[in-house]
């Protein structure tokens, strides 16, 4: 059974976003890190770079597969984790308390077509 | 049998020599070259016997795993056994000794091949002419776009800069597109394996220069909406591409050109058993509709007063590779369909599918069946049917590897998370799919009964479980790299 957070947003694509005021983190899900398998790459834009929603923003590579990152809302990305360049495998050992990219949401109201920590673990069944 | 693991580096001993060259006559000459530029100290060679060569690389060759040696359900890769008659008649001095560069006039036996090479593909496939340049699948890929850009700009038809690939094709489609400079188009799979015709229409333009698609798909699954299918792209101005991965499952029963099909790639080193992989060279003929025909790679194989010779197609992409191919390839390929001869080729087909039938219907209690339908010459598992023990896919193929069998393809496609694919093809008797059945069985009981064995998996191999994330993050590819031999 994948572990959900509660409080946080997330994507059908499973990306999770933790949103304060206009900031968001976002990372990916246990679930999806424990599909992917053991996290090799992990390939980051640059800070500056605009997305829109359902974009891809950059993709992880597994031993298993490489799978694009989708932003669960557009925004400008206002921070990478640097540190996943060198310890990708941090995406597995604690895929919450590892966010990918710090966004400026463009428009909060997109924020209601994700999921909450229930309907999310329903997905995931 | 005695394990060996010695690199050619660790056997040298010094002062052994495996040659013996007359004096040198040439060392006291110097030469005129910027110091820079010649080289100061001894070539770093491992000495080492005559002897000592052969024995190390024939222990090597003992650690080979082939369709000679086992059982290779790779699937998607059509793994079947070379005939030897191939390298046989490939070995033929007459085709071994020739000279790219010789006058036509020379090797009109040579040229012959290509021209009734061609026939028979087109006779099997549908399609009018063939052009046997390119190296490889991936490669023939790519001439086919070419083509299919050429087409649509000589029309000048500029607009169309987008390829249609199903979520189920093979990575090189997408690839190859990108590399041929079109952007790409994803469309989605329905539940039962099939491309989603409807959100097919939703992506159709007058920018859409084509699709590519493998019939039957990644899934093993026969596209049967495919003339619906090639009906759209048609009335949308597109071209339909066909890519030859999983020809085998049709030979003599279906051809490509009738579905719709305007431009095709075959793997000879699949469906017309040439070797495959680290076994030879490959082959990847390009086949097209007559009006495609002058835009096929240069040069072409013509009959002209019953001489063959050389030609250049009109509008021809141009050359893509530096002479003819890999015609020994082609040789072997000849070889084999004269050998099956017409009356057999159909029997490639028909057991194909029947023996991937019988595997997926005798596991389906034990493995996940994701889409429970007639399949062709491969089908996919979505890992085992019994998900609480942990035991994943990865672990199931590793697992095989103890039992001395090669592992399926896995994680491929991407449709589910635990993908198996088997493909036994047709050169498989019974028992050797019935031994394969009680294993599959076998490590499903192991999966329920003592999970951390299959987990644990490989036990018996030279080499077992291997650290993939350090493969991947800290290959190591050259036998300084090691660190002992700094």
């Amino acid at each position: 059974m994948s572990k959900v957070v509660e409080g946080l947003y997330y994507a059908k694509t499973h990306e999770w976003l933790k949103v304060e005021g206009d900031v968001a983190l976002i990372g990916i899900t246990d679930y999806a890190q424990d599909s992917l398998g053991d996290v090799v790459f992990v390939d980051l834009p640059s800070v500056g770079d605009s997305f829109d929603k359902e974009d891809s923003f950059g993709a992880v590579e597994s031993v298993k597969a490489a799978s694009d990152l989708m932003m669960p809302v557009g925004g400008e990305v206002i921070e990478v984790n640097e540190e996943l360049n060198d310890a990708p495998e941090l995406l597995n050992e604690d895929p919450y308390a590892n966010f990918i990219i710090k966004i400026k949401v463009n428009d909060l109201d997109e924020l209601n077509d994700l999921l909450d920590a229930k309907a999310y673990e329903e997905l995931t069944k | 049998m005695k394990y060996y693991d010695k690199l050619i580096f660790e056997l040298s001993n010094e002062g052994s020599i495996g040659y013996s060259l007359p004096k040198d006559d040439f060392s006291d000459i110097s030469v005129d070259l910027d110091s820079s530029l010649l080289r100061n100290d001894t070539l770093d060679l491992p000495q080492v016997s005559e002897l000592t060569v052969l024995r190390h690389y024939t222990n090597l060759s003992h650690k080979n795993f082939g369709v000679e040696t086992g059982f290779y359900p790779l699937g998607s890769c059509t793994m079947k056994y070379n005939p030897k008659i191939n390298e046989y008649v490939a070995s033929f001095r007459g085709f071994r000794r020739i000279h790219p560069l010789s006058d036509e006039s020379l090797v009109q036996g040579s040229l012959q091949i290509y021209y009734e090479m061609e026939q028979m593909l087109s006779e099997l496939t549908g399609l009018d002419a063939f052009t046997f340049s390119p190296f490889a699948g991936a490669h023939g890929e790519l001439v086919g776009l070419m083509i299919m850009k050429q087409y649509h700009l000589l029309r000048n038809d500029t607009k169309r800069t987008k390829v249609i690939v199903p979520t189920s094709a093979h990575g090189t489609n997408p690839a190859s597109a990108a590399v041929c400079g079109f952007d790409i188009i994803e469309v989605p799979s329905l539940d039962n394996g099939r491309v989603d015709v409807k959100a097919l229409k939703e992506v159709l333009s007058d920018e859409v220069a084509g699709m590519m698609l493998t019939n039957p798909n990644t899934l093993g699954l026969f596209e049967n909406e495919i003339e619906e299918i090639s009906k759209l792209i048609h009335d949308a101005g597109g071209l339909m591409y066909y890519d030859g991965a999983n020809l085998n499952a049709l030979l003599g029963y279906a051809k490509i050109g009738n579905m719709g099909f305007d431009i095709m790639h075959i793997n000879l080193h699949k469906t017309f058993s040439t070797p495959h992989g680290g076994g030879g060279p490959g082959s990847g003929p390009v086949g097209v509709k007559a009006f495609l025909k002058d835009y096929l790679p240069a040069p072409i194989v013509d009959k002209v007063n019953d001489k063959y010779v050389f030609k250049t197609p009109s509008h021809s992409i141009g050359r893509i590779s530096g002479f003819y191919g890999n015609f020994l390839v082609v040789v072997k390929a000849y070889t084999y369909l004269l050998s099956l001869g017409k009356e057999n080729i159909k029997n490639v087909a028909y057991y194909s599918v029947l023996n991937a039938n019988y595997i997926k219907e005798s596991l389906k209690d034990e493995y996940e069946l994701p889409i429970d339908d007639v399949c062709m010459h491969e089908f996919v598992f979505d890992g085992l049917k019994d998900k609480s023990t942990g035991v994943k896919t990865l672990d199931v193929a590793k697992r095989l590897l103890d039992y001395g069998y090669h592992a399926p393809t896995i994680y491929f496609p991407l449709l589910f998370e635990q993908s198996i694919m088997i493909e036994p093809t047709e050169v498989e008797n019974k028992e050797t799919i019935d031994d394969f059945i009680k294993v599959m069985k076998q490590i499903a009981k192991e999966a329920i009964e003592d999970p951390e064995l299959v987990k644990g998996a490989p036990h018996h191999t030279p080499i077992r479980r291997i650290d993939e994330v350090k493969a991947a993050k800290k290959p190591v590819l050259k036998f300084k790299d090691i660190g002992k031999y700094d």
